[in-house]
């Protein structure tokens, strides 16, 4: 597989131009309802694990509505766990008060935010992940300049993606061609994976200047024009207000541990 | 009518290490001519090309007029509206995610209403025979997909004159057929940088020959091909179609 395979770039383009009820709401409504969950997600104390559960309901229910294939949401989270696991892998080691037992087994205050903060990257990754995939980076970036976000970043954004495809399918093209020619040793081939990717580099720019030259030649102007500016409707509005709504719900109640309570009641 | 003459004069230009790629190259061309540019490797064709909608500017010396306008950082905007490009790689020049909204790109930033630059846009796919791939994404095209939507971003400006980067590079021979009657059917100024001779027989009327940065010879298409001693001296060949008169040839 190819770094283009990996990046699957193009796949995330294609999931963006299927058609779902999620598909068709307004792409700011799904920014701002998508900002709102990740401000409700973060803003839980650091050790909080029970309560962030229900706001699996989001991006599982967009996911779900929005025709997204869960294994490549999954496998897109994985790729950037490293960094969440990078962020809180030190807090079992220096947070060592015990939190609560479970029979034998005693639980630190350092495991809990451990878990706390694998949930929210997951919880945070994974709904920024669902909105790129049920809007369309084009949609999302014209939808974000909309809301006021300057134009210059809304155009690095939209060209950084754009981009990632071209240089990744160079990328796997010059690879290929090192593996072809590569009876060479282990050690040999890092020293060529370095000039690699300096020559990598250097060639995305000389592509990036020609896209860019051919932009000019149709008039590129700094502004990215869309052709049918969505209109936001009441339902836009229903979707934002209805999820805010769950949001602060689950943010006040810990809804895990009432639907818990509820249920030992009923047994009992 | 002389509004969409192209005019270069004494054009020079230098890359910024030195290397001069253009020596005083001048020409001018009339309104609906079909004119091949060729030369070898490096003669300065692409150079030549990149001046014409002022993506390099005459900097040290010579100028472009297209059309009576005089090219300068104030008119390239004017210029570019008038000059279609054809890039060599499509994929340099498709970006937007599917076919239609490329096409559109152009009448978009022209300032047309959505309507019309949807409708621009429809025509022009229409024009090259791709309306049915308006909603695929570029990069799943293909070469000869690509080259004619290619062609088609230019053709939704509406330009006067149309300027291509070896169209005919990379395609098999059916996709080179039909970009032969593509182009043969078009009333712009065509200005066409090629290696495909064959190509240039069957569509130009006349040929500029470049080399090292200079134009050493131009004229009618059939005279300068025909002239091997030239072709040979420059890199070039006389093409096959000119000796053996091909099935599918030029009428």
């Amino acid at each position: 597989m190819g770094l283009g395979g990996w990046i699957e770039v193009g796949r995330m383009d294609e999931l963006g131009r299927l058609d779902s009820p999620v598909h068709r709401v307004h792409a700011q409504a799904k920014t701002v309802t998508t900002g709102l969950f990740v401000v409700a997600v973060m803003s839980f104390a650091r050790d909080e694990v029970s309560a962030l559960t229900p706001f699996f309901l989001y991006p599982l229910a967009l996911m779900a509505l929005g025709k997204i294939p869960p294994g490549y949401l999954v496998r897109k989270v994985l790729m950037a766990a490293p960094f969440a696991i990078a962020v809180g892998m030190f807090n079992p080691v220096f947070d060592r008060q015990p939190a609560f037992a479970i029979g034998a087994l005693t639980v630190s205050g350092g495991w809990l935010s451990f878990a706390s903060i694998l949930l929210r990257f997951a919880l945070t990754v994974s709904a920024a992940m669902v909105l790129v995939a049920c809007t369309g980076m084009h949609r999302l970036c014209a939808g974000l300049e909309r809301m006021g976000l300057p134009r210059i970043l809304t155009v690095q954004l939209l060209f950084l993606y754009r981009y990632v495809f071209v240089v990744g399918a160079e990328g796997s093209r010059m690879v290929r061609s090192v593996e072809l020619r590569a009876s060479l040793t282990r050690a040999l081939r890092f020293r060529v994976y370095g000039s690699l990717v300096g020559n990598l580099l250097l060639r995305s720019m000389a592509r990036a200047d020609r896209i860019y030259r051919a932009m000019l030649a149709r008039g590129f102007d700094g502004e990215i024009r869309v052709l049918r500016p969505a209109r936001f409707r009441l339902s836009d509005l229903a979707f934002v207000c209805g999820w805010a709504a769950f949001f602060a719900a689950a943010r006040f109640w810990n809804l895990a541990g009432l639907l818990g309570s509820l249920l030992t009641k009923g047994v009992s | 009518m002389s509004h969409h003459v192209v005019e270069v004069r004494n054009l020079g230009y230098a890359y910024p290490d030195g290397t001069e790629a253009l020596k005083g190259v001048s020409f001018r061309i009339e309104h609906g001519l079909a004119v091949a540019l060729v030369g070898a490797n490096g003669a300065g064709k692409s150079t030549l090309l990149q001046h014409l909608n002022g993506t390099l500017m005459p900097t040290t010396r010579g100028e472009v007029v297209i059309g009576g306008t005089t090219l300068t950082r104030e008119t390239a905007a004017t210029v570019r509206r008038a000059v279609g490009m054809v890039f060599q790689d499509p994929d340099d020049q498709l970006f937007m995610p599917t076919v239609f909204e490329d096409v559109a790109f152009g009448p978009l930033n022209a300032g047309l209403p959505p309507a019309e630059a949807e409708e621009r846009a429809a025509t022009a796919l229409e024009r090259v025979g791709m309306g049915h791939l308006r909603n695929r994404p570029p990069y799943k095209l293909s070469a000869g997909e690509k080259r004619a939507v290619a062609i088609a971003t230019a053709l939704a400006m509406s330009p006067d004159v149309l300027v291509m980067d070896e169209p005919s590079s990379n395609l098999d021979p059916r996709g080179r057929r039909r970009l032969i009657g593509l182009l043969r059917s078009f009333e712009h100024t065509r200005i066409i940088a090629t290696h495909d001779l064959e190509l240039v027989v069957e569509v130009c009327s006349h040929v500029f020959v470049l080399d090292g940065g200079a134009l050493v010879a131009e004229g009618p298409t059939l005279a300068v091909l025909n002239d091997e001693a030239l072709m040979l001296a420059h890199g070039l060949e006389c093409p096959h179609i000119l000796h053996h008169l091909h099935p599918h040839g030029p009428a």
